[in-house]
């Protein structure tokens, strides 16, 4: 059913609707999608490399799928995200600050987390209002956690949110590639650094 | 085997916050012979908790943890009170079950990780309150022993419904006067050790947890028979202080006054006939390693 609604930085309030509920329908293979308008992976690539380098603080949370080495698989995708962050770190200008900042997993912690080190599911809003990031990258993040942090980010800030999905894609990210492998990873490494010097950094 | 299985990624390995690193770097995991002397040597599977400050619960949940001989491949089961207010911080598989089901949950369980991974040693623990195992999970608790489920059953008893604000248990003592049960227990504390001994148990335990090497013996015994023979259970007293009106640092000395000859909690032990066996093989294993280790030692030395 088409629709109207598009998945855009919010903050969009309390308690957004989920944007599936919205009618926004996630990629089939070989797409990606833009705020809820499917796309082609490569349209994609290049806006999520643009919103790396247009960002004040560009930032990637890996989850436990690529921090904890559970397979050679993982291995590589954690390697190519590190490669990502490193590209990211090299293309931005000094008044931007890329950070990479860890979901080791997902239990609440109490009495509070360390937003400087790591990010939290249950209050992802924390680490983004903390270090002002305004654009991130969800990554080895488990679907319903990556769903819950997404949602709550886009209730509460006003980051850009693009979801790295091995599955199937995130509805609630801004922007969402499927099917993740680290080749993707490293060809969106590729975007930005071929975007770099042509995208105009924050005023 | 285990620590391979928890290594982080080595080019993530910096951003890693610093209590995940020394989980890889400083913690037993793999070590067969970890023990509660461990804690304050290395990285414990529990750093910080919930429950209040000098709760008795707190040490039995250190020294459980630290006594664990399978932490890697051990999944706990525990139900809603206090104890779930503590599996969040806890660095070893859990479920918070309903409450109650505990027991039904770890059946399942420990029968799906057979089939999943056979061969393989996978221990299934269940923790819960008193009310969880007595009251409200009763029949979940002993239908898991009447089927002869391979795990082990931990009741944290505190004789009431501490997490709540003080209501009647079945394992409070009669005549007990909580805040919520304001009339006083009209009747005895419900005699669980002796009902699972009857109910199938191979291994049953009633103690405080006021001497750790204590806690360390009965925990490794109670694994390592649920593993190869039936169902276990014991039976701790975890005081809460707060609501039997103790001050925090008055915790231990409450398990001690508790666990006299002629207290409520004085040290009962039964183990079946097999399970004995058992032991007393585990026993005379633990001998050769010893003797073999001492020897090295010797070698080493000359």
């Amino acid at each position: 059913m088409p629709t109207s609604y598009k998945v855009l930085p919010g903050p969009e309030h309390f308690l957004p609707p989920s944007a599936a509920s919205m009618g926004i329908r996630l990629p089939d293979p070989g797409q990606a999608h833009i705020h809820g308008t499917i796309v082609t992976e490569e349209e994609a690539m290049e806006q999520a490399a643009r919103q790396f380098l247009s960002a004040k603080v560009p930032t990637i949370f890996p989850g436990p799928l690529v921090l904890w080495a559970w397979n050679e698989k993982a291995a590589h995708k954690a390697k190519a995200v590190r490669h990502l962050y490193e590209t990211i770190k090299e293309s931005v200008t000094p008044s931007q600050q890329a950070m990479l900042i860890p979901m080791p997993d997902y239990r609440p912690k109490y009495p509070k987390i360390n937003p400087e080190i790591e990010i939290n599911p249950n209050h992802p809003n924390l680490t983004i209002w903390h270090n002002k990031i305004d654009a991130c990258m969800f990554v080895g993040v488990h679907c319903h956690q990556a769903n819950l942090s997404l949602k709550i980010i886009r209730g509460g800030t006003n980051c850009y949110t693009i979801a790295m999905c091995a599955q199937a894609g995130h509805e609630d990210a801004m922007l969402s590639i499927r099917d993740a492998t680290a080749d993707k990873i490293l060809r969106l490494a590729d975007w930005v650094k071929k975007l770099k010097g042509s995208v105009p950094p924050p005023a | 085997m285990s620590k391979e299985r928890i290594k982080i990624a080595e080019e993530l390995f910096d951003i890693m916050p610093p209590e995940y690193q020394d989980l890889v770097k400083r913690a037993t995991f793999g070590n067969e012979q970890r023990g509660w002397k461990d804690i304050g040597n290395a990285k414990e599977l529990i750093e910080e908790h919930s429950l209040c400050a000098g709760c008795p619960e707190s040490m039995a949940f250190r020294y459980i943890l630290a006594s664990l001989p399978n932490p890697e491949d051990t999944v706990m089961v525990g139900s809603t009170g206090c104890t779930s207010l503590v599996f969040p911080h806890v660095a070893v598989h859990n479920i918070h079950s309903l409450f109650g089901n505990q027991n039904a949950i770890a059946s399942g369980l420990k029968r799906a990780l057979s089939v999943r991974f056979p061969g393989q040693v996978k221990d299934v623990v269940v923790l819960a309150g008193d009310g969880a195992t007595v009251d409200i999970g009763l029949d979940m608790t002993l239908q898991a022993w009447f089927r002869q489920e391979k795990f082990t059953t931990i009741c944290f008893d505190n004789e009431l419904y501490a997490n709540t604000g003080g209501q009647e248990s079945g394992l409070m003592q009669k005549g007990f006067v909580a805040k919520m049960a304001p009339v006083g227990k009209t009747f005895e504390k419900v005699r669980l050790p002796e009902i699972a001994r009857e109910s199938g148990c191979h291994y049953v335990v009633n103690c405080t947890v006021s001497k750790p090497n204590l806690v360390e013996k009965v925990i490794k015994n109670a694994i390592h028979i649920a593993r190869e023979i039936g169902p276990t259970y014991l039976q701790l007293y975890t005081p809460c202080i707060l609501e039997i009106g103790k001050n925090s640092m008055e915790g231990l000395q409450e398990m001690r006054d508790s666990e006299k000859p002629t207290e409520r909690f004085a040290y009962k032990e039964y183990v079946s006939e097999p399970a004995k066996e058992l032991l007393a093989e585990l026993a005379a294993k633990e001998k050769e390693r010893k003797a073999e280790a001492k020897k090295q030692l010797a070698g080493q030395t000359a």
